[in-house]
């Protein structure tokens, strides 16, 4: 099976370290993955976008023209993104942020008030992670279970003291999807 | 163990790997990402990192190096390595080793920072003036792209000749697993011809300048021997389901990826079509092209440009065959499903005809 | 009998292609006499130039690149970088590294490479013909300002020393000439300073050296030596520019 997901939003708003987790995540599962960034003039502020493409053989192209599977932390992510989606594909989008009054009627809307369950945990820093341990429970792109016991390394050296704020957001998010 | 690294990156640690001393470069998207891990690892290892005034400076700085007996490498993207082919022209007239990354972008001018195949006339022609080649290595993955990096620099400095890697924005942005296991350096050659100072020989000279005719066209067909040498032994390339094809597509690099994509989905619906990728674009696989032409007629040639490498098909096929055509200039990637769509309808038609 | 006057060990039996007159064989003699002296010959390595100076290789007997047009302080880098125990020299005309090479001279220099360029101005292209240089004076006529450099069109002539003053990299610049004894035993000693400070890794060091082109000038050898006192000296001063001790 292949899956091609986009995360997008703000730079900022971490959108890229949260492909760059699935796609470490993924590959520590022993799948084949490909992480393209998208590279544009604009660093902060601007909107920053990723595609990831998970898969159990060679991949064969890093781009996705159709994902599965779209992230959009903002609303212009949300009205850029969601028209490329796949239909029958799931969008989550971050409810905190964006109005999904105009989604499409093909497709899968998953709203997280990532804002909301990040205050909780003390810092909206971890929205992404929150909306990451979404995207995994609604997918089934990689094992939620290896991906927190691979937590540390994909959160990197010097970063030990992360580990179990992340792991709080990940799963804050997984268990805020119902089956 | 594998690292999950940007194409950019990986290519910097390989060639860390593969001894390059010498690293010279000027900032230019897409490529950024490998001079700055080449300024942090080479940093690391006390090693030679200039961040150039120009993408000119940059080619003497690594024509310096080399001249003093280093491994030496620069990169960059199109418009910069139009600025480079002075430089190259002379490594080359100088029979100097050096390799040279190239992250093609859309063109021509200033262009966009997308990925795109439109230089591989300028790398498989030279590129600069003069008659003389460079061997051009076309990888398509972050892994092969990292394979091919000592592979480069031993090319360089077996035939003392400078070594052009043929990447684009996509192949240096993405990431993938990589695993640098099998990178070892190269072996060392003598180098009986570098600059150290005259201590206990006599003096040596690296010119290009011949005035003398005679000796200038001397010079000249040696070089020739030597690119043909390069023909009968450094072509490289990967079939992929050739063997009953009846129809085989052209592609290298990231093109040839995609490709494989839609071949695989051609395959699915019975649609005998094959691929021939070649990872040395210069030397061209001919040979190989010409020996499938004996029993294959449709070839399908697909560019990320408006059409260059059909010319080396063309070339290949001398009037044999058929050649069909798929380009998509201008830093647009195609998809797997797109691709699948054009080469199934040229397959259909070229059934049809033959009927 | 002690000889007053020998060749120098390290300049090869070959005659000068220069024309009469030209400063460029006192200034190739200059420099081997000074690496003999300063007992460099096995450590030197020389990057020649495009132009009347690029055949220096057929003269000097140490390691030589020759370098394409402007780009001898790039190169330079790249040899001294990889070898910093050997003396690495780069030799250039005023086309060379006042024009198509300024930006390569001037990073080089504003980097304090510890390299030295020998700087050779004469203010034409001489190999090419005698067309304008950067430091063509004002109203000079060249084959390209046949009614002499007019600066509202062809810009003013270019003072590198002046200009490389400026950058923190540098640490040895001196103009001098070798249009007269006095000033061509002035120049050696300006050449030996020069690599002096290369080797105490001072950092860079440039010799600016004004140097008769009676050919193109279209004067007698005389008169051209004489010129560069009565005119030349008065856009391009002799003396030292820059010295960090």
């Amino acid at each position: 099976m292949t899956t091609k997901t986009i995360f997008s939003g703000f730079g900022g708003q971490g959108v890229l370290s949260m492909g760059f987790t699935l796609a470490n995540a993924a590959m520590l599962e022993g799948k084949y993955v490909t992480y393209l960034p998208s590279y544009g003039v604009e660093v902060r502020g601007g909107t920053a976008n990723c595609t990831v493409v998970v898969s159990d053989e060679e991949i064969a192209s890093p781009v996705a023209s159709e994902p599965e599977f779209v992230v959009a932390m903002n609303q212009p992510s949300f009205a850029r993104f969601q028209s490329i989606l796949q239909s029958g594909g799931l969008l989550c989008v971050n409810a905190s942020l964006v109005n999904t009054a105009s989604a499409r009627s093909d497709i899968e809307v998953l709203a997280i008030p990532t804002s909301e369950l990040a205050e909780k945990l003390g810092t909206i820093k971890v929205a992404n992670m929150i909306m990451l341990g979404a995207l995994i429970k609604a997918s089934s792109i990689i094992s939620f279970d290896a991906m927190i016991k691979n937590l540390a390394e994909l959160l990197g050296e010097g970063r030990s003291k992360l580990i179990k704020l992340n792991r709080e957001a990940l799963e804050t998010g997984f268990n805020y999807v119902k089956e | 163990m594998k690292k999950l690294m940007s194409g950019n990156a990986a290519l910097g640690e390989a060639a860390v790997l593969s001894g390059c001393t010498c690293y010279f470069g000027y900032p230019i998207t897409p490529q950024n990402e490998l001079t700055e891990y080449m300024a942090k690892r080479m940093g690391e290892l006390g090693r030679v990192f200039i961040q150039s005034e120009s993408e000119i400076a940059a080619i003497n700085m690594v024509l310096g190096a080399s001249v003093a007996g280093a491994r030496a490498m620069t990169s960059s993207s199109s418009p910069g390595m139009s600025l480079k082919q002075e430089g190259i022209s002379y490594l080359a007239a100088d029979e100097l080793p050096a390799v040279i990354v190239d992250m093609v972008r859309g063109g021509p001018g200033m262009g966009n920072i997308s990925p795109a195949q439109s230089d591989y006339l300028q790398a498989t022609r030279g590129g600069g003036h003069g008659d003389y080649k460079t061997i051009v290595l076309a990888p398509g993955s972050v892994q092969e792209l990292t394979d091919v990096v000592p592979l480069a620099f031993d090319l360089a400095d077996k035939y003392r000749n400078p070594v052009v890697i043929l990447g684009d924005g996509m192949l240096g942005q993405m990431m993938e697993p990589v695993s640098f296991d099998d990178i070892k350096p190269p072996k060392e050659y003598p180098k009986d011809y570098i600059l150290t100072g005259a201590k206990g020989r006599p003096a040596r000279m690296v010119r290009s300048l011949l005035f003398d005719t005679k000796e200038e066209e001397e010079h000249n067909w040696k070089l020739v021997r030597k690119y043909q040498r390069m023909e009968s032994s450094e072509v490289r390339y990967e079939t992929y389901l050739t063997d009953d094809a009846e129809m085989i597509v052209v592609a290298y690099g990231i093109g040839a990826r995609i490709v494989r994509g839609a071949i695989k989905r051609l395959r699915q619906e019975n649609l005998k079509v094959g691929m021939i990728r070649p990872i040395t674009v210069w030397p061209f696989p001919a040979a190989a092209i010409q020996e499938m032409a004996k029993t294959v007629h449709d070839f399908f040639v697909f560019e990320m440009c408006a059409g260059q490498m059909i010319e080396d098909v063309r070339l290949a096929l001398a009037g044999k065959g058929h050649i069909h055509f798929y380009g998509r200039p201008g830093g647009i990637i195609p998809t797997p499903i797109e691709l699948y769509r054009i080469i199934a309808r040229h397959y259909y038609t070229a059934a049809r005809r033959k009927k | 009998m002690k000889k007053a006057y020998v060749k120098p060990k390290t300049l090869k039996e070959a005659h000068f292609h220069y024309c009469p007159g030209c400063g460029h064989g006192i200034i190739n003699r200059l420099l081997m006499e000074v690496i003999d002296e300063m007992g460099l010959r096995e450590k030197a390595i020389c990057v020649a130039p495009a132009g009347c100076g690029m055949l220096l290789y057929n003269y000097f007997d140490i390691d030589t690149l020759e370098s394409a047009h402007g780009r001898g302080a790039a190169v330079a880098t790249g040899i001294k970088r990889v070898r910093p125990d050997n003396l690495v020299f780069s030799y250039q005309g005023d086309g060379d590294l006042a024009a198509i090479g300024t930006a390569e001279g001037f990073h080089a220099a504003n980097r304090g490479e510890p390299i030295s360029i020998i700087f050779v101005n004469n203010g034409v292209y001489g190999m090419t013909g005698g067309q304008m240089a950067p430091t063509t004076l004002k109203q000079q006529v060249t084959t390209t300002t046949p009614l002499g450099r007019n600066p509202i069109l062809a810009g003013h002539p270019v003072r590198i020393c002046e200009v490389f003053s400026m950058l923190d990299g540098t640490s040895y610049l001196e103009r001098v000439a070798v249009n007269k004894p006095a000033a061509v035993i002035k120049t050696k000693k300006a050449i030996k300073k020069a690599f002096q400070c290369q080797l105490d890794g001072k950092g860079f060091s440039l010799v600016e050296i004004l140097s008769p082109c009676p050919t193109n000038w279209k004067m007698g050898t005389i008169e051209a030596c004489r010129w560069i006192d009565e005119v030349m000296a008065k856009q391009f001063p002799i003396g030292v520019v820059k010295e960090i001790s």
